[in-house]
């Protein structure tokens, strides 16, 4: 399963987790020169809840579509993070929002604690990019797309009049991740 | 010619490519997750195309419109999930017997009832053969990727064009939602088919007309006047008490599916050659299936998989061969064992067969799969 890599990301909905996922997924698949599956859930609401969305990223075919032992896991709610982290495999990642997580699951894996989205309150003033900040972090953090793919498939997803905001949280998240590497 | 567009979509997404493609120019529906994002899309694509889409006030209105839209001469689909399709049969029954080709998309959610609306399933495998009253033929199929479903929803109009009946086309709700990447197919990469158009006067035209195993169908509004009804009709359309006409059209429309099984069956086969247990499922239960096969062949365990793409006609032919020669058929699906009664009936015991079940609204895993397969070894 090693041709597998698995990434969730996982908070409530409305906190663009899914859009995460699928931008992603294009980074890999159509950005880039990788496979890739993105898969979601969530609850019957249309807000609140915990969701998750999960993309799995490989050179060959992908069969299930589910994360079986995830690389790399982001949590932006401690309901998500203590609902979702289990399956977290050893030596993987989990990154976390420091201001909502404050109850750190235990196991083997690398946890990281960033205040995401304070710092797309603080540094952007609006919060709402707070899950492209995220990204950048994952794609700075796994590798296993290119920061250039991962630009690509933002722009291509945002209106051309936020085109501006999401370049800069995408560069606070690849930097941030940077620092805390 | 355009270049090839790679994208990343959306079951549902892909779903509403392969119509368009297909020629579908009618949409009709009621939304319901986890189907709407077919529906979605179809009422922004169709009207750019010069096609129609309405949604209806309900579910049965939804098809009924379509079956309308249809007889009118346009390709139509209705899509909807468990509990839409339940109010459908009633249509269903009533495209069989009069002949309209339609295409009912059915996007599997968790039941009875209104269940389990962001879950997978499969549960309406034996509601889509037996939804409908009475003995009429069913053709369902049952895609297991994102790109497999906007191919096999082609493949479903095309059927429905050829056989002039309902074909439903069945997946869950993990692969509606789920994104892959897919190449829209450029025009003419794929065939489309489409019904046979009268070639006598109005005058000398027969709806049903009984020198054809599957007559030919002329457009509504084209100058072919004929009557259509629910009822065993005679060639012309109108209502018949003859037992003789009753028996034949009874058995006609039947016979139009099962002569051309061969062709509408499409298995595929995983390792099947030196397979001593083999597992049998659909939709993306098929992919926990295939990734459990290659796990357990890493260990040394002769596993494969038989993968049908059309459930409805069975696939007897496929499965009794491999059940003369297997130790066991595992059947893993998102009801309560309802594939698994089919695979007993075919192999009728020259193997064990054995169900692997899940109605939690969680799909099936590779693991579970694994493990039931070394059971038998």
């Amino acid at each position: 399963m090693s041709d597998r890599y698995e990434i969730r990301f996982s908070g409530s909905g409305g906190q663009g987790m899914i859009l995460a996922g699928i931008i992603m997924a294009e980074a890999a698949a159509i950005y880039g020169d990788k496979n890739a599956v993105q898969s979601q859930s969530y609850g019957p609401e249309s807000r609140g809840g915990a969701s998750k969305a999960e993309v799995i990223i490989s050179d060959g075919p992908i069969d299930y579509p589910k994360a079986t032992a995830i690389d790399c896991m982001l949590a932006m709610t401690q309901e998500a993070c203590t609902k979702y982290h289990g399956d977290i495999k050893s030596g993987g990642i989990l990154l976390v929002d420091s201001e909502e997580v404050k109850t750190i699951p235990q196991g083997a894996f690398k946890v990281l604690s960033f205040p995401i989205i304070g710092t797309a309150r603080e540094a952007l003033g609006k919060t709402i990019v707070a899950n492209i900040i995220s990204l950048g972090m994952i794609a700075e953090l796994t590798g296993v797309v290119t920061n250039e793919a991962v630009e690509k498939a933002v722009l291509s997803r945002v209106p051309p009049a936020f085109l501006d905001l999401n370049k800069k949280a995408l560069q606070i998240g690849f930097e941030s991740a940077r620092k805390l590497k | 010619m355009a270049e090839k567009k790679k994208k990343l979509l959306q079951g549902n997404e892909a779903c509403v490519e392969g119509a368009l493609y297909a020629g579908c120019r009618f949409y009709a529906g009621y939304p319901i997750t986890p189907s709407t994002e077919i529906m979605e899309g179809m009422s922004v694509r169709l009207p750019k195309l010069g096609g129609k889409f309405i949604q209806m006030e309900d579910e049965i209105g939804g098809i009924a419109a379509a079956l309308g839209g249809s007889l009118a001469g346009l390709k139509s689909m209705t899509a909807t999930s468990g509990p839409g399709f339940s109010l459908k049969q009633e249509c269903i029954g009533y495209a069989c017997l009069t002949e309209i080709p339609l295409v009912i998309v059915d996007v599997m959610r968790g039941g009875p009832s209104t269940g389990y609306p962001t879950g997978p399933s499969q549960s309406d495998i034996m509601q889509a053969k037996w939804g409908t009253h009475g003995d009429h033929p069913v053709i369902a199929l049952t895609p297991s990727t994102v790109p497999e479903i906007l191919t096999e929803t082609i493949r479903a109009f095309n059927l429905a064009e050829q056989f002039r009946t309902p074909v439903m086309v069945l997946y869950d709700e993990i692969l509606g939602h789920m994104r892959e990447p897919v190449t829209i197919p450029n025009p003419g990469e794929f065939a489309v088919e489409d019904r046979a158009k009268p070639e006598v006067k109005p005058e000398d035209y027969y709806p049903y007309d009984d020198k054809f195993l599957i007559a030919p169908l002329a457009p509504f509004g084209s100058g072919y006047r004929f009557h259509v009804t629910g009822l065993n009709h005679k060639q012309d359309g109108f209502p018949t008490n003859d037992s003789k006409v009753i028996r034949e059209n009874n058995l006609r429309i039947m016979r139009k599916v099962d002569i051309n099984r061969e062709t509408i069956w499409k298995n595929e086969e995983v390792m099947l050659d030196d397979a001593e247990v083999v597992i049998f499922t659909v939709g993306s239960t098929a992919r926990s299936a295939r990734f459990a096969v290659n796990e357990l062949r890493k260990v040394g365990v002769k596993a494969g998989l038989l993968r049908p793409l059309t459930i409805w006609p069975f696939p007897d032919r496929a499965v009794a061969e491999i059940s003369s020669r297997v130790k066991a058929i595992i059947v893993p699906e998102l009801n309560l064992g309802q594939m698994t009664l089919e695979v007993e009936r075919v192999a009728k015991g020259r193997c064990a067969v054995e169900g692997l079940y899940r109605v939690d609204g969680e799909p099936i895993t590779p693991s579970q799969i694994f493990h039931e397969v070394r059971k038998y070894l």
